[in-house]
């Protein structure tokens, strides 16, 4: 029992409620924000140098034991993604403080980013099924907000179908939950995890996974259920798409390896084929809808979606080798995703406008901003020695060693694509000659460009030194996928069964 | 004054200016919600304070106390409602959630997991029981107000953009045959 593993979620809830109290000083409230995500940041980067010498870290809120109350449980892959959301949120932050316009912030701009933190928190730390709903449910209003703040036209309609797609998913979810409980008779993960094991009935389990396959993959927008995430991810201004392709669809991912690793194990056999066929999907739809775009922030988010194809293939290979490459991949596609997407927004705000076509020679102009980007682009398609040839090529042996053929040269041949589709943007907006003097342009600011400069230099130093993330993701990977070690974590060595029928005596 | 010559009735406020007037005009719900304002708030204090072991607690409270200040609205408009709780309604619900959320703090400080609940070792009378819960509860009733009541008051304040093409009365047969 740990009882400080309350601190990530506590302190954006606290650092939100007093953001909003300290609005009018507006200073106030963005150094109560900066504070709020430092603590998280501080506290992630603690569990992660914890969590894999001791196993999965468990508290109990307010002291109800499992499998009645509601367990926070952080296992190396709940402590990444803790810290990764802290550090993303982060650099978010402080590229808001240099683009964000006065009048978002004085409509709580900062309370909603720290919502979405206290949101995307809650769902990596939460142990329990349905919280893990109420946790996505808070992240969504707060992303609802940032989506549509501001109330263009253009942010309006995004946001609409957004939301429409988005509350989908959620009602899939939550029948989804329903469902699970009607069958195994507790929402504690542990719990189910034990009776799914125990309770013979596969036609059901299967109808069951398959419910929150559906609901989590259009969260994480996978093949058939992405539209919302084009068409609404360009409109709100640069940080929140940033901070939305860092962590909106990321948590979409890791409820799947969760739920996947965890409750459904069994079915991962049935599903890995078809999980691998529709990441395959995504992959190669992601990009080519990329190829067809041309504007900046529209590429980078097919780009996105072509990304989470890899995450996902990671699940389906249905191993905890998998769900290890799985993890690195992810750590490393957040961040280079999110550099990318703050240096392209750099440029957008220099030039005032998205469209490739009036964009040009920007290169001459910022060279150290193209130095940037060009590491950034290298890095996702996967040239050595950034961080996505790790992840890469990780996600390739496995497939390899597990005889994965089909989805492996799928993979191999997607990144080419990316490349080439990150290379029209180089070409447009950094190389050709611009039809104006570029001379006139604006500089950018320092901290438009500190940001994503940070983080490609991260996923270039993560390349260099891949040991020790390979090294905490395997143990991560072992962890997620190895349900005796999460039960015996949560409910003690006899199990959630035996805790169960003692306290019914 | 003849029929047909009333002015329109209380729904078509002028482009863009926030209705000021009562929703419902009818001097029963005006007599009715005079007195039934401290009632309710009476009985969400109640509500309030005997939630932690029977029906109840701050969020039902705490919607039972908006629905006092909403009762006004609409038999006196949003600006009575205003004027008889001058609060902004929004930094009331994040004191709320503030107030709720550092009640959890002494458990961890005590290092036992956040919420775990403090008792006084007596129960007060009249009150009851006393202790961190009730405190949490106490910013969950703020927040619920704070909340419910914003949300009214900005959907009655709210500007009609589009206003409705003006009801034409029906004509009528009067007697005078016109």
């Amino acid at each position: 029992m740990v009882f400080h593993l309350f601190i990530p979620i506590i302190t954006p809830m606290i650092g939100g409620a007093l953001a909003v109290l300290f609005n009018q000083q507006r200073l106030v409230a963005r150094a109560i924000a900066l504070i709020s995500v430092l603590i998280n940041l501080g506290y992630g980067l603690w569990l992660m140098s914890v969590v894999p010498a001791t196993g999965p870290l468990v508290a109990q809120a307010s002291g109800w034991f499992a499998p009645f109350g509601i367990s926070l449980v952080v296992d190396g892959m709940s402590a990444l993604m803790v810290m990764l959301a802290a550090l993303l949120m982060l650099t978010t932050i402080i590229y808001s403080f240099y683009s964000i316009d006065e009048q978002r912030e004085d409509h709580f701009y900062y309370p909603l980013l720290l919502l979405l933190l206290l949101g995307v928190s809650g769902a990596f730390l939460t142990g329990d099924l349905f919280n893990l709903y109420v946790w996505f449910e808070v992240l969504l209003v707060a992303s609802f907000g940032l989506i549509t703040l501001g109330g263009s036209r253009d942010q309006l309609e995004g946001g609409l179908k957004y939301v429409v797609l988005n509350l989908l998913g959620s009602t899939a979810f939550l029948a989804g939950c329903g469902l699970v409980y009607g069958f195994a008779g507790t929402l504690n993960m542990a719990h189910i995890a034990e009776r799914m094991a125990t309770l013979a009935n596969p036609g059901l389990q299967t109808v069951l996974a398959g419910i929150l396959l559906f609901a989590f993959g259009s969260k994480a927008a996978i093949v058939p259920l992405f539209f919302w995430l084009p068409s609404s991810y360009h409109t709100p201004p640069v940080a929140v798409t940033a901070i939305f392709s860092g962590l909106m669809t990321k948590v979409g991912v890791y409820a799947l390896y969760r739920t996947f690793g965890l409750l459904f194990q069994n079915e991962l056999a049935t599903y890995g084929p078809w999980i691998l066929l529709l990441a395959g999907l995504t992959m190669v739809i992601g990009v080519l809808g990329a190829v067809a775009q041309m504007n900046v922030r529209r590429i980078l988010s097919f780009h996105i979606i072509s990304q989470i194809g890899y995450s996902v293939m990671g699940l389906g290979l249905a191993s905890a080798a998998g769900l290890a490459a799985g993890l690195v991949f992810t750590a490393h596609v957040m961040i280079v995703k999110m550099a990318l997407f703050f240096i392209g927004g750099a440029a957008e705000q220099i030039y005032g406008t998205g469209d490739l076509k009036k964009m040009g020679g920007l290169a001459r102009r910022e060279p150290l901003l193209a130095l940037f980007w060009f590491l950034g682009i290298l890095s996702l398609a996967g040239i050595p020695p950034l961080s996505g040839f790790i992840g890469k090529l990780i996600l390739l042996q496995v497939g390899v060693s597990q005889q994965a053929y089909l989805i492996t040269a799928v993979a191999a041949g997607t990144s080419i694509l990316t490349f080439f589709s990150m290379l029209k943007i180089w070409n447009e907006v950094f190389w050709k000659k611009s039809y104006d003097d570029v001379n006139r342009l604006p500089r950018v600011p320092f901290g438009l460009l500190a940001p994503g400069a940070a983080l490609v230099i991260l996923s270039v130093a993560l390349g260099l030194l891949a040991g020790p993330l390979v090294d905490y993701n395997a143990i991560a990977g072992q962890q997620a996928f190895d349900r005796n070690v999460y039960i015996t974590a949560v409910c003690g060595a006899d199990g959630c069964e035996a805790v169960y029928r003692a306290a019914l005596k | 004054m003849h029929r047909n010559e009333l002015p329109p009735p209380n729904r078509l406020p002028s482009r863009s200016t926030p209705r000021d007037s009562a929703l419902y005009d009818s001097l029963i719900l005006r007599t009715v919600s005079r007195l039934m304002m401290p009632l309710l708030l009476l009985l969400s204090i109640y509500m309030l304070l005997r939630g932690h072991n029977l029906p109840g607690g701050g969020f039902i409270g705490g919607l039972l106390a908006a629905s006092a200040i909403i009762l006004q609205m609409v038999a006196f408009g949003p600006k009575t409602a205003r004027r008889i709780l001058p609060v902004n309604y929004l930094l009331l619900a994040a004191f709320g959630v503030f107030f709720g959320a550092i009640w959890g703090l002494p458990a961890m400080v005590a290092g036992l997991p956040y919420m775990q609940a403090f008792w006084l070792p007596e129960p007060i009378p009249g009150v009851g029981k006393l202790g961190t819960p009730v405190l949490f509860d106490i910013g969950v009733y703020l927040t619920v107000i704070g909340v419910t009541t914003k949300i009214a008051l900005l959907l009655v304040e709210e500007p009609i953009l589009f206003p409705l093409p003006a009801m034409k009365p029906s004509p009528v047969e009067t007697e005078d045959g016109v």
